[in-house]
């Protein structure tokens, strides 16, 4: 059964601390929602992830699961699961007595607690390594073990705290897939905390991208992308992080790969907006050619990275420079003073 | 030529020399001496070296008071180190807890181990005092007594034992409190955690999580525990000198008074290496038992 997780208010200044490390965060999931808490570390998403688990107590405001307040309530009356960074499995119990842990706390007969174990090491493809202990394990099978702990006993929520960062970078690719899959199949309200946009863009319904204990915006992965709320969000999403450019008191966005060369689009200029690349240094990356260099003609001569892709063969030199069109549409814009997103200049 | 610190073999010989030197003449001389001894006739008296073979050990093993001190080592060693980890498992658990003022509770729970044995003995000799003893006073005030009746800690035997082991323990739960605190601090928070999220109850974590991750280091503070208890025998000698009747002697405590008061040397050093294969198979029993649990 899928239910909702509400953070209203929610805020935790530790012990002496001035600056919180979770100011005043509200926060509602859809039920059976995948939610992905981005920002750079020390932003607070993990704080906030523990709070929501019931392991950090809030300095203000509520935690809501299923409409229910649960401050107060420790972790186990909760009806949440939990996966950890490290996976923190017991490592003096084998497989099976990590999986069925949360079932003996609950003092399930031996005969169920067997049953489900075996049931969740089968979803994981676990059923081979029951008998193992954890530091007999690979990387991704101790994941898949953490995984399994966690939904044994059908929790309400999953919290998952940066799964996939203590693998390599294959291994991340398949396992990010597998919890994806695993999301849709079982259909729980899940919180996932990381620090990769890519995990954040390629698993998350909707994604909330904080810095400083604060949310800077909440909203599906495209969107976010395409229309950053603030300045921050603009540079952190995308690699490259988007140009900006400063013009006449605004600051004016675009992505690297939204801009092309202008003979790519030949005469059609109709609400495209030309410019001048003073071509720096190219680098060239898995096919893409990242143009680094300075821009006129946008506004006030500033630095930017265009990405061309490798459908683009305009034959581009270093030390040249070259004419480039951005569509008015993929404009955005922000104002210098509060860095937050404009409306753009009419036309 | 090169200088003298340039020869680093020369130079590492004459810095291991003083420790050398001191093993030698402090461990090994009266290790070899003792065991020498133990297989003569020498006594104060006569120091001439006779060999008699194992005269001295038959005779020691036919005497019940060397039964009774060997019985009481076992005895004081098992029932202390049950106590002390028992004791210890508490206080660390409380110590590892949050509160004020922790560095003060830490440091006044260490200082019995920073009190010399004989010393404390001597303090404890005073608490257990058959007329002015406080504890008959506290029991007294609480009406576990009868008023003007004593306990006479010292002066039975069953109560002189226990008192002996209540030192011991209170020697000993200190420095145990605190290897086991260090074990306890580094099992990863994430796994504490873990357990809590789990839905496990304090009593839970504690038996299934805590103590299971902190056994080999419990089994260190078992070791050290056990081998100093093994073999002192100046709590024994300072609190009773083996009374009521040589009923509390212990191995050490035995030896000493055949050889030295005594002034047999030769039994006196048989009745000590007793101690010896003892020992030897309690530390590496305990050893490889740590190494296995190390392994899993």
């Amino acid at each position: 059964m899928a239910v909702t997780v509400e953070a209203v208010g929610l805020t935790k200044v530790y012990g002496g601390g001035r600056t919180p490390a979770v100011d005043h965060v509200d926060l509602a999931t859809e039920e059976g929602e995948y939610l992905v808490l981005l920002g750079p570390s020390g932003c607070g998403k993990t704080t906030l992830l523990r709070m929501i688990a019931g392991l950090e107590q809030p300095t203000e405001g509520e935690v809501r699961i299923g409409g229910e307040v649960v401050n107060g309530l420790p972790p186990r009356a909760r009806r949440i699961a939990m996966v950890f960074q490290s996976y923190a499995l017991y490592p003096h119990k084998t497989v099976r007595q990590n999986i069925e842990f949360p079932l003996k706390a609950e003092k399930q007969p031996t005969a169920k607690r067997r049953e489900r174990a075996e049931w969740a090491a089968e979803l994981l493809g676990l059923s081979a390594l029951l008998d193992r202990r954890p530091r007999q394990l690979s990387g991704g099978e101790r994941q898949r073990v953490a995984l399994a702990r966690a939904l044994v006993r059908e929790p309400s929520v999953f919290l998952l705290d940066e799964p996939l960062s203590n693998l390599d970078a294959k291994l991340r690719a398949t396992a990010r897939d597998d919890l994806k899959d695993f999301h849709e199949r079982v259909g729980t309200t899940t919180i996932y905390v990381t620090h990769d946009q890519v995990e954040a863009m390629g698993m998350g319904d909707r994604i909330v991208v904080m810095l400083d204990g604060q949310v800077r915006q909440v909203g599906p992965p495209q969107a976010v992308y395409e229309g950053p709320a603030d300045t921050f969000v603009a540079t952190f999403l995308g690699s490259p992080p988007m140009n900006l450019v400063p013009r006449e008191g605004t600051i004016v966005g675009f992505r690297p790969e939204k801009a092309l060369p202008a003979e790519v689009l030949g005469a059609a200029l109709d609400g495209h907006r030309r410019w001048t690349l003073d071509v720096q240094r190219i680098e060239y990356l898995s096919g893409d050619r990242h143009l680094h260099g300075v821009a006129t003609g946008l506004g006030e001569q500033a630095p930017v990275i265009v990405r061309l892709p490798a459908t683009v063969l305009t034959p581009i030199e270093t030390g040249t420079k070259h004419e480039f069109v951005v569509r008015d549409d993929d404009l955005c814009w922000f104002d210098p003073e509060t860095e937050k997103a404009i409306d753009g200049p009419a036309g | 030529m090169a200088r003298l610190a340039d020869r680093e073999g020369v130079l590492a010989r004459l810095m291991l020399l003083p420790a050398i030197v001191y093993i030698l003449a402090l461990v090994a001389v009266p290790f070899v001496v003792a065991i020498a001894y133990s297989f003569s006739d020498v006594t104060a008296g006569d120091p001439s070296y006779d060999w008699v073979g194992l005269e001295n050990y038959r005779s020691n093993w036919e005497d019940p008071v060397f039964g009774r001190a060997l019985w009481n080592t076992f005895l004081f060693t098992g029932v202390t180190m049950l106590l002390t980890v028992v004791l210890a498992n508490i206080l660390a658990t409380l110590l590892t807890a949050d509160f004020h003022g922790k560095w003060v509770v830490r440091f006044l729970v260490l200082l019995p181990w920073t009190t010399p044995a004989a010393l404390g003995a001597i303090a404890w000799l005073f608490m257990l005092d058959s007329l002015l003893s406080p504890i008959d006073w506290i029991l007294w005030q609480v009406g576990l007594l009868e008023d003007g009746r004593h306990m006479v800690w010292l002066g039975k035997s069953g109560l002189a034992k226990a008192s002996v082991i209540g030192v011991q323990v209170w020697r000993l739960v200190p420095l145990a409190a605190v290897i086991i605190m260090a074990g306890q601090t580094a099992i990863p928070d994430d796994i504490k955690d873990a357990a809590a999220v789990d839905g496990a109850g304090f009593w839970r974590r504690l038996w299934e999580v805590t103590i299971p991750l902190t056994l080999p280091v419990i089994a260190v503070a078992v070791l050290f525990g056990a081998i100093i208890t093994f073999t002192d025998m100046s709590l024994v000698r300072v609190l009773t000198n083996g009374g009521p009747v040589n009923q509390t002697h212990v191995l050490a405590s035995w030896a000493y008074v055949k050889g030295i008061d005594g002034g047999n040397l030769a039994q006196g050093a048989a009745v000590a290496v007793f101690l010896l294969p003892l020992l030897l198979a309690a530390t590496i029993a305990i050893l490889r038992a740590v190494r296995r649990w190390e392994v899993t």
